[in-house]
């Protein structure tokens, strides 16, 4: 049962992501993300990351990507906007693409070898709930967490200053 | 007594006896009681849906000193069915230049998206499918998918009003969204628990129901739940006169049907985090043994949709400006003042 939730979930998050790189509009390819997000939350609730999944579905599905939708509609990208430089970047994103898969397999080949294994460390029964994962970002993990939202108010001021443009040209 | 959950066990015992009795795995019949959930969940939810129609025409009607549907059947009680099968057999238009896939997917996320959060409502004592750790967070979470059909319905379309009313309701939805999930974190706060079912199981007699420890979190809350339901006075997505009917303008027959059926359940799904969050779910006033739960359970929610029904017949509408202004200079700020009043009252009191 668990396997056979596990292959579909995986299929159609590889399956989407995939549809997501050769779709030519970008409004088909922020629905694909959509449901790759949705498929990765369906693992995530797999692997007893309950609170992880319903974060991955509230900001990511939810809020960014509606943010995402938002922009394109609004840029209102047509079909072959981008034509001229796609073919410098299809070749340079696959090769980064090759790149990044290589590092990932070494990676998890050589560090990770509790992951792949059987009998690796059986999870403790509270592992990835609310409480822990609190604990651990307002305890543990305190300064990281606060210098991320001053990075992100940051961006907000950033946004801000950029959409609102120079005084002397509103008046 | 008059409690569903014995009952309920019974027939599942009774059928699950006959299907090993064929020679059927154990899992196999597992998989089949899952699906019989669903299907009677579904349908449950399905007449709820088709009552709470006619019941909307009946109080508007009341309100407007007229009579409302009154011929089919005993006072119009099965006009809505009537008028399903009249949508089912209508021809599907679907617009020449639209984007066909997101066009045709829109209502379907919708609607299914609006059922989904039932999953984890306690409808009575032991009625609940899935009692999960992380309950509230999966019902805010299932419902933010009714942004993305409504941007899809909008944008699939290809018309300048549903694209209008698509992105109106994307930015009140997302920006409601917030003011809602934080006038949550107060009942959180106290319950220490975000499942569903130790909340209402916490809240066993009338005093200790959340409304009177948490007044100024479930007013953000209703008021919230109100535009994320997209009704009046927070209706724009769909404003009449305006829009002509916005993200649903180009759909007909039964994609129609869907949209409308989907925006009557989230009017129900609100009814139902208020009533099982802040006022004691199936609990009855009287403590968790006075009369059949479930019923306690309807009779709450179905109050709660008569009020939201009731803003709808008494209130004009809003302006976009003073929609988004609303939420995010008195909502947001409210709310932010609910978390820190909790948390000094946890603080003192515990």
């Amino acid at each position: 049962m668990d396997a056979i939730v596990f292959w579909i979930a995986a299929g159609v998050a590889v399956a989407a992501a995939v549809n997501l790189i050769i779709q030519a509009r970008p409004i088909n390819s922020v629905l694909s993300l959509v449901v790759v997000l949705f498929a990765l939350a369906v693992i995530y609730l797999q692997l007893s990351a309950e609170f992880i999944a319903a974060l991955q579905i509230i900001i990511y599905a939810g809020a960014i990507m509606v943010l995402f939708l938002f922009v394109v509609m609004l840029l209102n990208l047509k079909q072959g906007d981008e034509e001229g430089r796609r073919g410098v970047l299809h070749s340079f994103g696959l090769l980064l693409g090759g790149a990044i898969l290589l590092e990932i397999s070494i990676v998890i080949r050589l560090f990770v070898p509790s992951a792949i294994h059987p009998g690796a460390q059986a999870i403790t029964s509270n592992f990835g709930s609310v409480g822990q994962i609190g604990r651990l970002l307002f305890d543990d993990y305190l300064l990281p967490f606060e210098l991320t939202s001053i990075l992100l108010l940051i961006t907000v001021a950033g946004a801000l200053v950029l959409a609102a443009g120079r005084r002397e040209e509103r008046e | 007594m008059f409690e569903l959950r014995g009952l309920i066990d019974t027939i599942w015992g009774w059928i699950a006896g006959l299907l090993a009795d064929i020679g059927l795995s154990a899992g196999l019949v597992q998989l089949i009681g899952y699906a019989i959930i669903a299907a009677v969940l579904f349908g449950v939810i399905a007449l709820v849906v088709l009552f709470l129609v006619w019941w909307e025409r009946k109080v508007s009607a009341k309100m407007q000193d007229r009579l409302g549907p009154m011929r089919v059947g005993w006072h119009g009680i099965i006009q809505t069915i009537a008028d399903a099968m009249k949508l089912l057999q209508k021809e599907d238009i679907t617009p020449k230049n639209i984007d066909f896939p997101i066009h045709f997917w829109a209502p379907v996320i919708t609607f299914v998206a609006a059922f989904m959060v039932y999953v984890t409502v306690p409808f009575g004592k032991g009625l609940i499918v899935a009692d999960l750790n992380v309950g509230v967070l999966y019902i805010i979470a299932i419902t933010t998918f009714t942004v993305i059909g409504l941007l899809m319905a909008g944008w699939g379309s290809n018309n300048k009003y549903a694209l209008l009313g698509g992105f109106r309701s994307a930015a009140q939805v997302v920006s409601y969204e917030v003011p809602l999930t934080l006038s949550l974190l107060g009942v959180i706060m106290i319950s220490q628990t975000l499942s569903l079912g130790t909340i209402v199981g916490q809240q066993d007699g009338f005093f200790k129901w959340y409304v009177w420890r948490q007044p100024l979190g479930f007013v953000i809350f209703w008021i919230a739940a109100t535009a994320e339901c997209n009704r009046t006075p927070f209706d724009l997505p769909e404003a009449d006169s305006e829009l002509v009917a916005g993200f649903v303008t180009e759909y007909s027959g039964m994609k129609f049907a869907m949209f409308f059926l989907a925006e009557f359940l989230n009017m129900f799904t609100a009814s139902v985090v208020a009533v099982t969050l802040f006022f004691g779910g199936w609990m009855s006033p009287f403590g968790p043994d006075f009369g059949p739960s479930w019923l306690w359970f309807f009779a709450k929610t179905f109050f709660f949709v008569f009020v939201l029904m009731w803003f709808r017949w008494t209130y004009p509408r809003l302006r976009v400006d003073q929609l988004m202004g609303f939420a995010w200079k008195v909502l947001l700020p409210l709310a932010f003042l609910n978390i820190l009043l909790t948390g000094l009252g946890i603080y003192i009191f515990d």
